[in-house]
């Protein structure tokens, strides 16, 4: 029996990309943008600070970091406490001691269930982006609309009776419907970090616009997805670091994005590789370290 | 099925000598490949194209950053030293990003058909069908490029019982799809004579940092690796490098200056290598070589006795 006829047909087959969602572009063809006190790479640095319940999502796929054994998960659950408790106050330490602010994309639940390290993120001089309510409010094709709707606006109220009003947005576990732009946009969100295909902030037909997430140097990627060293891991965004600072003599300004995780460098024998990390980063003389709203309104500036 | 009986038992030892122009021990070929991924691509009953249902967007804009990207990148390296790349080809990107296909082929780089799109899985697809979309991306090549395709690599390297005599019977001269060698061989398929040209998943991108986890600088020790030991085999009789790459992995900004190393190396070793393409490397073959190892493998009998 052959395949589905409609297999061979290519109803999106056009110049430009497959769907509306944005236009294609080449990076290297788009407008220049110059960073204060003209540093070549902007450094963005995101700490995911996420709430995984114990009974996880039904949907049709889990965050990474979610529950992984049978009903009760108590292991996977309380390590990821730990990254909450312990872990994260080292990452705040270490980028206070660099002098680097972040962005962290936190789950609204942790308003009520970890007030004191909210204020501590707040102390910090750390930015606060919205992150759904838990790890359990993905985002995905074909989800009814007002659920998603409900999701998107319990969040942001929470975040709103919290006096916080974010402008950026990381859906748990990164994924998105065909509506969650719209709704966003709507619901007053500047930025996302859902999207991975460049390495620069671009604009959305309807919606925020993309800021650049680089999964290929995630902490969660390299060591613990592809079992990557500490060092190595490290050494890889000094040299993406080195090569977007050449890029940005002849490109203009680049960004450079860095998102850590509590529960896996924020390990005791994991930390100095960020301490020595960030220190190395801090000493160079062609960064700017800003929070992820701090790149974008400047980016905003300069392109619109 | 115990063997598609596509090509003869013919061991390493001892086979014909394979001489390449110029008397160089190893052609060596780079294979960018540049694909798309469809963000709602039709369901194949035999594979899910995405491991979230549609749209998902993190596996579709991890690949759309080689588009957006990385291929300018790897552009760029390859012109700085020279190395023309034989383009594995979702051929949906003459439509969607001609800019990108036309500025390859005009710094002279092959292409050959890598199916429509990396979404579109052959499996299941009956004769007709496979020949069809076969047919598609040879006429779809020609009109952007006015190449005639003469490479095959199964999109997601999704094959049918029928891929390889469809391609002798379509007038391709090499296929991509198998791994059973380090030199060119002739294919046991009736039609025009097709070779199978060695690629490789060993020393593939996406093998290298997305299953085995290596570092950039690891992956350029690999290469290198691979590069001494066939560069020395290819003193006895010539041998061939493929690097098959994917610029949404070697484009990334912490991937290309350690990949550039590779290609430098390639350049410094220009007097003992032949920096090719693969269609130039299966022309050769087939004009020298061809029907005399049909012949040699004839007589070690065993799988190739159709």
């Amino acid at each position: 029996m052959p395949l589905d006829p409609n297999f061979l047909r290519y109803p999106m087959l056009r110049k430009g990309m497959d769907h509306d969602l944005y236009p294609a572009a080449n990076m290297f063809e788009q407008p220049k943008v110059s960073w204060p006190e003209g540093k070549s790479v902007a450094l963005m640095v995101t700490v995911a600070v996420e709430f995984f319940p114990l009974t996880p999502n039904d949907g049709p796929f889990r965050a990474a970091g979610h529950m992984a054994t049978p009903f009760p998960d108590f292991r996977t659950f309380t390590a990821r406490d730990y990254g909450n408790r312990i872990a994260i106050y080292r990452i705040m330490d270490a980028l206070t001691a660099a002098s680097i602010p972040a962005t962290a994309f936190v789950s609204s639940a942790l308003i009520d269930r970890t007030p004191k390290l909210l204020q501590d993120i707040q102390s910090a001089g750390w930015e606060i982006a919205a992150h759904g309510e838990d790890m359990n409010n993905i985002h995905y094709g074909d989800m009814p609309l007002d659920v998603e709707q409900r999701q998107i606006e319990a969040c942001l109220a929470a975040w709103s009776d919290y006096g916080v009003t974010p402008k950026g947005w990381m859906s748990p576990g990164r994924g998105q419907s065909e509506d969650t732009l719209s709704l966003l946009k709507r619901a007053g969100i500047e930025w996302t970090a859902d999207w991975g295909n460049d390495d620069m902030p671009y604009a959305m037909n309807d919606g925020p616009v993309a800021m650049p997430y680089t999964d290929e140097m995630e902490d969660r990627k390299c060591i613990t997805i592809l079992g990557q060293n500490e060092e190595v891991w490290s050494q890889q965004v000094t040299g993406a670091a080195d090569l977007l600072a050449k890029e940005a003599q002849s490109h203009g300004g680049r960004i450079l994005h860095l998102a850590l995780t509590p529960y896996i460098i924020g390990q005791p024998f994991r930390i100095k590789f960020l301490r020595d990390l960030l220190t190395e980063l801090a000493e160079r003389d062609d960064l700017w370290c800003a929070t992820a709203s701090d790149i974008y309104a400047s980016w905003q500036d300069q392109i619109a | 099925m115990k063997d598609p009986k596509i090509y003869g038992h013919w061991p390493y030892r001892d086979r014909p000598k394979v001489t390449w122009p110029g008397d160089k021990k190893l052609a060596f070929w780079v294979a960018p490949n540049i694909e798309y991924y469809e963000l709602h691509p039709p369901k194949n009953p035999h594979r899910s194209p995405w491991a979230r249902p549609n749209p998902d967007i993190v596996g579709y804009a991890y690949r759309d950053h080689g588009n957006r990207v990385g291929n300018w990148r790897l552009i760029e390296a390859m012109e700085k030293y020279n190395i023309p790349g034989t383009v594995s080809l979702s051929v949906a990107m003459c439509d969607h990003f001609p800019e990108m296909i036309d500025t390859v082929n005009e710094l002279g780089w092959e292409f050959f058909s890598h199916g429509v799109y990396n979404t579109r899985y052959a499996y299941g697809m009956d004769r007709a069908q496979e020949r069809q979309m076969l047919q598609y991306t040879i006429d779809r090549i020609k009109a952007q490029t006015g190449q005639q395709t003469r490479g095959y690599l199964a999109p997601a390297l999704t094959h049918t019982i029928h891929t390889i005599e469809l391609l002798a019977e379509l007038g391709f001269t090499y296929s991509c799809d198998l791994f059973q060698d380090d030199q060119p061989q002739p294919l046991n398929v009736p039609g025009n004579p097709l070779v199978s040209m060695p690629y490789s998943l060993e020393v593939n991108d996406h093998y290298a940092f997305n299953v085995f986890g290596l570092s950039p600088q690891q992956y350029t020790d690999v290469l290198k690796r691979q590069f001494d030991t066939l560069l020395e085999e290819g003193g006895t009789s010539g041998t061939v490098m493929c690097i098959p790459i994917h610029a949404y992995l070697v484009g990334r900004s912490h991937r290309i200056s350690p990949f550039e190393e590779i290609l430098r190396y390639a350049d410094e070793h220009k007097d003992d290598i032949w920096i090719t393409k693969a269609g130039d490397i299966a022309d050769h073959y087939l004009a020298n070589h061809y029907d005399d190892a049909r012949t040699h493998i004839a007589q070690f009998g065993g799988s190739d006795a159709a």
